[in-house]
């Protein structure tokens, strides 16, 4: 890591890379470590944040009750499959100029993307989970008298928590995506929003300053989701086998 | 028991079939009805769809895409499985190359834009090492997760029977990495394609992206819709297309069964 920043380092003093393209990293760094004394850094973390979070949020909750309604009936399973396959692969991009129309350039439309674009993976999981859960168990509960909500409380959750759990690590680096891009695209404030406004204003080092901020800000958010989810289902067969995609 | 099993499976079918026609005929009725200015009659859509982009002049728009997507793409998958196998091979190197790989995955890939915009203009080049770069980074790290975790056993012996490194390359390490090689080919397609559609729509004067948010601003709503609904029949076919050579891959894997998207 530290050679490649010093070769980095070396390239554009030497002027190799152009410097006027490349600031040297030491400098990018400086230039971040002023950013974070500065408030208006903050304000745009914070409504990046923002963004990310209620959205997820959202998705969340939708994807698992939606989810868990239909998940619970073959025939609602069924039904909705065919739809669900044609939209699900709609890249989420397509749908910016349908959120400026609708909501205009302000939080909103970075809301409504960010919904929209996190809701299908954690929906298809949820839905996996449900068709995952073990018939026999589902039997034996009904047939020991348990009640709807016991039933959920002590067959459902359990099996299709796992699901929810890869869906939301897979949904947060998503709505992430789309909550840069719908500021880089669109306009809503944001770190989005900066990084563009550095860019157009000239100041090099200041753009890479944030884009390494935003990068800090997606890799914690990686790290944390997927200890949470290890963390949370180290009982769970899953996490025990390997692989898979990261 | 024929009969009835005859009639559930048909029952079935109508069912799969018949819930989307009765979607699309809603959609239908309803947006011809409601009147609104944003939500335009389908059958408006469905011609904007026909002429703006089935006819002759859609290859102006569609193909300039496509073109950047397809060497992007392609370009990340050989540069990430050729990496990859490099650096999965030693420790050491997967050791120095992770928290870099780890980091630069992190960005995410709209932010790198007003990168590419600055350092290569707005033209061609800059379009396609976008699509690229960001591409490349699941493929990287899969592969390189793939390829350091083959079986050791299997690897030793391999080398003990002294097959010369190609061929253990061609019959050993990658067909047992390939599962993962080809998961993280999958996120890489779909990130592909939203780097395709915003670099066109930040910076471009063709291409999906750019005619879709131009319909927009000029208010032709139609046109945005049916350039909406290409961006889903694409998305949907590349996806199809990309399970199809999945499934010829790792036909002999059994493990192998469609992972998530974006």
């Amino acid at each position: 890591m530290l050679g490649v920043l010093s070769l980095l380092e070396a390239l554009t003093r030497t002027g190799v890379l152009p410097a006027s393209d490349f600031p040297p990293p030491s400098l990018t760094l400086v230039t971040l470590g002023q950013q974070l004394a500065t408030a208006g850094f903050w304000n745009a973390v914070g409504q990046t944040l923002a963004g990310w979070a209620s959205g997820l949020a959202l998705a969340a909750v939708l994807a698992a009750s939606l989810g868990m309604v239909i998940g619970a009936s073959d025939l609602a399973y069924r039904a909705i499959r065919v739809p669900l396959e044609f939209l699900r692969p709609i890249p989420s991009v397509a749908l910016i100029p349908l959120a400026i129309l609708l909501y205009g350039t302000g939080f909103t439309s970075k809301l409504f993307l960010v919904v929209f674009a996190s809701f299908w993976p954690l929906f298809v999981q949820v839905l996996y989970g449900m068709r995952d859960i073990d018939p026999l168990a589902m039997d034996t509960a009904r047939s020991f008298g348990l009640r709807r909500l016991e039933r959920v409380r002590h067959v459902i959750l359990p099996s299709t928590l796992p699901y929810l759990a890869t869906g939301l690590r897979i949904s947060s680096a998503v709505a992430l995506i789309l909550a840069v891009t719908a500021e880089l695209v669109i306009g809503s404030p944001g770190l989005g929003k900066e990084i563009d406004v550095a860019r157009v204003g000239g100041d090099g080092r200041l753009m890479y300053a944030l884009i390494v901020a935003t990068g800090v800000l997606g890799w914690s958010i990686n790290a944390v989701f997927s200890r949470v989810e290890r963390r949370l289902l180290h009982w769970h067969p899953s996490q025990r086998a390997d692989g898979g995609a990261r | 028991m024929r009969a009835l099993r005859r009639r559930r499976l048909l029952a079935g079918l109508t069912l799969e079939a018949g819930v989307p026609l009765a979607l699309l005929a809603l959609w239908w009725t309803w947006s011809t009805r409601a009147g609104l200015v944003f939500f335009p009659p389908l059958p408006d859509i469905l011609r904007s769809f026909r002429e703006t982009w089935l006819a002759a002049p859609a290859s102006k728009e569609v193909l300039p895409s496509l073109g950047r997507l397809a060497v992007g793409y392609a370009t990340a998958v050989l540069a990430g499985v050729g990496l990859g196998t490099l650096l999965g091979c030693s420790e050491a190197a997967r050791r120095s190359a992770d928290p870099i790989v780890q980091f630069l995955r992190g960005i995410p890939p709209p932010a790198l834009l007003p990168f590419g915009i600055l350092v290569f203009g707005i033209g061609d080049p800059m379009k396609v090492l976008m699509i690229a770069l960001v591409c490349l980074w699941p493929v990287l790290l899969n592969t390189i997760d793939g390829v350091g975790g083959v079986d050791p056993t299997l690897r030793e012996t391999s080398r003990v029977y002294g097959l010369p490194l190609g061929t253990r390359l061609a019959y050993v390490i990658l067909p047992a990495a390939s599962p993962q090689i080809v998961a993280g080919a999958r996120t890489g397609l779909s990130l592909a394609i939203i780097m395709m559609v915003i670099s066109e729509m930040v910076a471009s004067t063709n291409g999906i992206g750019y005619s879709i948010l131009e319909a927009q601003q000029t208010f032709r709503i139609p046109d945005m819709w049916a350039g909406i609904l290409v961006l889903g029949v694409l998305g949907y076919l590349l996806n199809g297309l990309f399970v199809l050579l999945e499934r010829r891959l790792l036909r002999w894997h059994r493990g192998a069964r469609a992972r998530e998207g974006v």
